[in-house]
This record gives C-alpha cells, structure tokens and sequence, in this order.
C-alpha cells in the first residue's frame, strides 16, 4: 500500500526529516512515537503533499503509484486521510456544505454519482452516530468555536464519511479526556478491514491501548530509530524517551 | 486530473468568458464633443427641448469642471473627444416579435443567458435588454402596464412620459454633481425608466441587462426609478461586455425616488471585462447611484456584486430627507489582477429618525487595489438618526492592497453612528485543510470567499444570488498565493 524509501525533507531550509524508511501493507496498523519536535507531523504533513515541505531526496510509492508527483487533493482522493494535529477552522464555511463537497469529490473520483442533498444528509447521520457527533456541531461553520476534543472528533468523524484506504492519525488523542478517546478509537477500529491501513502518530501509549497497533516505530531527530511491535510502547512508557535519548548519543 | 487541469487551462488560457464581440451593423457617429454633438444626439433621439437644455446646461458645466483625483485609483488620462457619443443599432429600435430581431443579436442574448423568451416570464422577470445604447426590446411591459407601472426605456419615456421624467430628472443626481455624472447628464443615449404608481406592489423583479459592443463608444446609461407613495419595487441590474484592448469608458447615472412610505430595492451584479491579466483593457466605470428617500417612512437598498471592471468608482448613496426613512448599502467588491476599485457609500441623514446601514466586504487578489470609501453624514435636525457600518476586507496574498476610508460627520447628539472594520487573510492551512478533504484550490475560495460575502449575497433576489455566487468563484480563479 505504502513504500516510503530513504525519505528527507526539508522545511525553510532546515533538514527535519532525514532518511525515513517504512513500508505499510492493507490492513496493518503502524504507530509513530517519538518525542516533540522529532518529525512526527512533518512526515504526516509530506505525505499528504503540504506546501512548505521540501522533498530533497527518496520516494513514496502509494498503491504502485508515486505519490510525491501528486497534489495534495489527488491525494485525498486516492484515498489518503490526515486527521491533523491542529485542524483549522474556517470562518463562513458552513460544515455541512463543507463535508457534502468533500464526499461528492471523492464520489467524483471514484466514478460514482455525486450524492443529493438529502442523501447526503442520511449518510451523514449515519456516521455522526459511530464518533458520536452532534447536530449541534455539524450546524456550524467547519470547527468554528470547536473544543479541542471537538476538532479531533471531527477529524475522524471526516475520516468515517471518506473512508480512506490509509488514514494518518496525527497526535488524535492529545488534549482528549478517556471517554473522548474512547469513541475516538472506537471510530478507528470500525472502519478497520483488511483493505485499510492506519498510520498513528502519537506521543503516548494511551491510545495504542485501544487502537492496537502491528508495529510501533519510534522517530527521533528525523529517522526511525526503533522498530518493533506494540510491546516497544509500553517499554517505551515506562522506560521514557530519555531512553531513546541517551542509545542515541544524547 | 482531468478537473484539475480544466481549471488550469481555463485559469491561464481562458478568456473572459463573455468576450465576444457581436457583428452588427452600428449606426455611429463621429468621435468628439461638442455643443453640436449634443445637439445631434438630440435631434436623433427626437427629444422634447426641455432634454436639450439639460443636456446643454451640464454640458457648459461639465467644461468648468475636473476629473476628481480624490479615490484611491490610478486613473490613466482620458480623451473624451476620441469617444463617438452616439451608437444605435441600424436596424432601429423597434420590433413587433424576436423574429425580426437581427439573429446575431438574438445569437448574444443567447451567450450571455439573457432570456428575452417566454421562459422568464415564468420566472417572474421582465427585461428591458439594452445592447449599446438604444433599447432593442422591452418584454413584458403590458403585464406591468395593467398595474399602472411604467417600464421602458429611456428614450420613449421622454417621449411617452415626458411630465414625469421632467418632473423628476436630475432630483436625486443635479447636473452638475459631479465630472462624470456632468458628462452623462449631456451625453446620455439611453437607459431605463420606472414608474411605480401609488399603493402597486410590482409583482416581479424588474431586470436590465447592460452591454457594451460597439468599439470605441462610450457608454452612458441613465437610470430613474421613481416610486409613489407606499409602492415597491424590487429592480436587478447586470452586465456583461465583450473583450476589448482599449479601455472604454462607461459613465452610468442612477436615480431613485421614494416618495411616501415607498421601498425600493435595487441589486446590481457587475462584470464588465476588467482587463487582461497584465491590466490591459478593461472598463472604466464611473457611475453616479444616488436615491432620495423624500417621502416619509421610505426605504432605498442598494446591493451590488462588482466584480468587474479595470477601475471602478462608485458609490451608490441615499439622501434620508423623509422622517423614519432607512437607507441600505450592501456590498461585495471583488479586485483581481491589477483591478482597481474605489467604492463605498454615502448616507445623508436630513429627516428625523432616519436610519442607515453599510456592509461592504472587499476581496483582493493579484496585485488589485481595493478600497471602501464612505460617508456618513447626520444633519443637525436629523434628531435620534442612527448608522451602522460594517467594511470587512479579505486578502487573498500579500501583493494586493485593502484601504479604509470612513468618514464620519455627526450634527447633534441624539444620533449614534457606529463603524466596524475588519482585515483577514485567507490562510493558506485553510486551503491545505480544504485540499486534504479532496477539495480543489478553487473550490476552497469559492467556499470560503461566498461564506465571507453571504451576509450580502443573502440580500439579493435568489436566482441573483446564484449567478453572483459563481461569478464571485470565477473573478478569484488561480489568485491565492
Ligand atoms: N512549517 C514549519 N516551519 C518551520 N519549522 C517547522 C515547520 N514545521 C515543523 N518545523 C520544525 O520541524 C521540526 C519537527 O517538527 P514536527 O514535525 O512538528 O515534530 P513532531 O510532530 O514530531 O513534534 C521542529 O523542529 C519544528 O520546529
Ligand atoms: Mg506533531
């Protein structure tokens, strides 16, 4: 599904990542730590094709094709999801019109007719259940006056009406309390197939007990450093990342 | 891909998409003015004398007079005498069905979507279509005379109505208000005329459609709406014009009266060619929009969507002489490229009790310049008069520029005028956010930019709105950055 090769990317001339290698198959989990500062969101970010970032050197092959060539909406619409870290809002741009043109371009893409007003509608109602999704949100301007909680349960509320083939989870639990994580990773696992793969980035093991995880990857200073499976988190939890520090020369 | 690359195309090798220029053989007349000109122009037009001694008296008053220099425009040096003033088609003006309407002519009715058909009638709306300077065909107007509602050009209003059209001729815009409207006042070849008569509700949305098309003439409409006391009329004006290399100028005056607890509502979507991207071409657009709410209790809202237009000046006004009369200014004025806009507003509080609201929402692309310019002024009888003002400027990049200029002049102490102004940029996360979610460049700033302008847009009678949402799209194609 995803081949990333010797990958290094550069943000206003500073070299964040250095060398990223991984490769993701349908219907694995893959989670990222890794301390602040380290990558995590630069990698989300190149992946779905943000601006700023410079590619210097590698390639990224997604679904046998090279995704670097591609605009950041050719991407989404390959089916590539980032639910961001910080999502913005978007002053005057009402969430319903917002989700309904988003769908509609994915349908678009796909070759299929695009969706009425009113079968928009039954569709979005339908996926507002599974995160558990207020009417009292989707009637307003895209996160416009959201909590923090409420952008990131938007984010995989998006994710559930697009239904990606490879969602990038950037930092989804931070600032969540447990019940919002809850519903959060209960989003997450019900959309799991074996024809969907999960990159998880996350600071914290918390998350990975709900969202379990094939691999962890541990990130720092802009390569991997670590590979293992989902007992690498819960040695990393309880060891902390001075450990990853200190092996690495800090 | 496919998507992308149609807007791309259309984007860098797209041409104004009304920029066609229609064959038809034009009656005009030698460039340059004079007193004889005006004299000419008259006798074609088989004018009554009393439009000749108007003409005349802004003509003389025009010569004394100067180009402004105040608005925030660069304005290139004008030769008012290689202008023909003059241009009708051959064919003349009058025709019986559409059948005996020159095809080519029927042919851009067709592009531009002007429904000259029994279809529009079903939509509720009579057009007075005007193609340079003479009106070729005024639909509807035995529907509207069974309600005693006079709508007809300008022309056969001198000639059917000519005790109204003195009567109320130059009451909102005197001849010599200013350089442009001085210059239309003598010059004018045609437009619009609109009687509501007492207690008549007019039951649809009077439209005109504007287009310039003969090369090299200069174009001034003149508009008077007058409403009797306690009728309505809703009244949509549009325009488009064909592409061009020189600039042509276009000097349009607007008047309207409300008498005694009379409303009238006039909406504008403007888009003449506003020039290559280079900022070659376009149209100058000088108007003069000016209402006089002189009944009591009357209302004038004026709601435009310019996005058209090299340089535009214009500020549409209400003079609130009625006790309890209410003025409105709504706007959307969009700049792309090197387009220059210089609008605004100006509400006059004279009556008691007056009241007046702006909301103007400037856009800015290219390398535009975009300004709000208004005034707010309360006489010192008009005692608990109240304003507000809303002028919001979105930036679209770095290189285009937004101004403010407010004035406010208050003459007593039981009025309030309040003012409020906002700057915002459209971020480019917003758009990665938007192009994350599958959604194009293109649509992002329609989304966000018709989100921002809906307040003003909401004003304008639905179909209006529609049109004026995708053209907003279309006048920002391949501007963020
Ligand atoms: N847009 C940007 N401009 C400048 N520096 C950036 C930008 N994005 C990230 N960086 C820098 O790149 C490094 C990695 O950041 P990031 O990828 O956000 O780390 P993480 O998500 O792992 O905390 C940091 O030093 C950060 O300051
Ligand atoms: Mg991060």
């Amino acid at each position: 599904m995803l081949k990333i090769k010797d990958l290094y990317a550069s943000v206003e001339g500073m070299e964040i990542l250095k060398g990223i290698n991984l490769e993701v198959k349908p219907g694995e989990v893959h989670a990222i730590m890794g301390p602040n500062g380290s990558g995590k969101s630069t990698l989300a970010n190149v992946l779905a094709g943000k601006e700023d970032y410079e590619v210097t050197n590698g390639e990224v092959i997604f679904e046998g094709e090279d995704l670097l060539e591609k605009s950041p909406e050719e991407r989404a619409k390959d089916g590539i999801f980032l639910s961001f870290q910080y999502p913005v809002e978007i002053p005057g741009v009402p969430m319903v019109n917002f989700l309904k043109t988003s769908v509609n371009e994915h349908r678009k893409h796909k070759g299929l007719k695009e969706l009425t007003a009113g079968e928009f509608l039954k569709l979005m109602r339908e996926k507002m259940d599974l995160v558990d999704m207020h009417t009292k949100l989707t009637n307003r301007m895209v996160n416009e006056g959201f909590s923090g909680g409420e952008k990131k349960k938007n984010e995989i509320f998006q994710m559930a009406l697009l239904e990606p083939k490879l969602a990038i989870l950037d930092e989804t639990d931070s600032g969540l309390d447990i019940d919002a994580l809850k519903t959060v990773a209960n989003g997450v696992n019900a959309l799991k197939s074996p024809e969907r793969s999960t990159i998880v980035v996350t600071h914290y093991q918390r998350l990975l007990d709900y969202i379990v995880p094939d691999y962890v990857h541990i990130l720092y200073q802009g390569k991997i450093v670590k590979t293992a499976g989902k007992e690498l988190a819960l040695q990393l939890e309880e060891k902390g990342y001075d450990w990853i520090k200190s092996e690495n020369g800090n | 891909m496919e998507e992308q690359d149609k807007i791309l195309n259309d984007v860098t090798q797209g041409e104004y998409k009304y920029g066609f220029v229609t064959d038809i053989e034009t009656d005009i007349i030698d460039k340059g003015l004079n007193e004889d000109v005006i004299r000419l122009i008259s006798a074609k037009k088989e004018e009554p004398e009393f439009m000749l001694n108007f003409r005349l008296e802004a003509y003389r008053k025009w010569l004394k007079m100067k180009m402004p220099n105040w608005a925030y425009l660069k304005i290139p040096p004008i030769d008012f005498q290689a202008i023909s003033y003059y241009a009708a088609p051959k064919k003349g003006p009058k025709y019986e069905s559409l059948d005996e309407v020159d095809p080519e002519l029927i042919d851009t009715f067709n592009k531009l979507g002007i429904p000259l058909e029994e279809q529009k009638h079903l939509a509720g709306v009579a057009v007075d279509a005007v193609i340079d300077s003479v009106s070729v065909k005024t639909t509807f107007k035995e529907t509207l005379a069974e309600k005693g509602i006079i709508f007809c050009s300008f022309s056969e209003a001198v000639k059917e109505h000519p005790d109204l059209v003195k009567k109320y001729l130059g009451q909102a815009v005197p001849v010599a208000d200013n350089y442009f409207a001085a210059l239309n006042s003598a010059v004018f070849s045609d437009g619009s005329f609109c009687y509501i008569p007492k207690g008549v509700r007019c039951p649809m949305e009077l439209s005109t459609y504007f287009r310039i098309n003969a090369a090299n003439t200069g174009q001034f409409e003149r508009t008077l709406i007058v409403a009797d006391d306690d009728s309505y009329v809703s009244y949509l004006e549009g325009c488009t014009a064909p592409m061009r290399d020189e600039n042509q100028l276009h000097a349009a005056v607007v008047e309207i009266i409300t008498l005694d607890r009379a409303e009238v509502k006039y909406s504008t979507v403007q888009n003449w060619y506003p020039g290559d991207k280079n900022g070659k071409g376009g149209i100058y657009n000088f108007v003069t929009k000016r209402g006089v709410c002189r009944g009591i209790s009357s209302k004038i809202s004026w709601t435009q969507v310019e996005t058209g237009s090299a340089i535009t000046w214009k500020y549409p006004s209400c003079i609130l002489m009625g006790d309890n009369s209410v003025g409105e200014f709504n706007s959307v004025a969009v700049t792309n490229n090197h387009q220059q806009a210089d609008t605004g507003s100006k509400m006059i509080h004279i009556g008691r009790n007056t009241k007046s609201t702006i909301v103007s929402k400037g856009i800015s692309a290219g390398k535009s310049e975009n300004s709000y310019r208004g005034l707010v002024k309360v006489m010192p009888k008009a005692t608990n008069s109240r304003n507000f003002s809303q002028c919001d400027s979105l930036l679209l990049n770095d290189t285009c520029g937004a101004h403010t200029f407010p004035y406010i002049e208050v003459g007593n102490k039981s009025s309030i005028v309040e003012h409020e102004a906002t700057t915002s940029k459209i971020g480019e996360d917003q758009i990665f956010y938007c192009n994350q979610r599958g959604i194009d460049t293109e649509t992002a700033i329609g989304m966000i930019v018709n989100g921002y302008a809906k307040e003003v847009l909401n004003k304008l009678p639905m179909e209006f709105a529609v049109e004026a949402q995708k053209l907003l799209q279309i006048s920002l194609e391949g501007s963020v950055g």
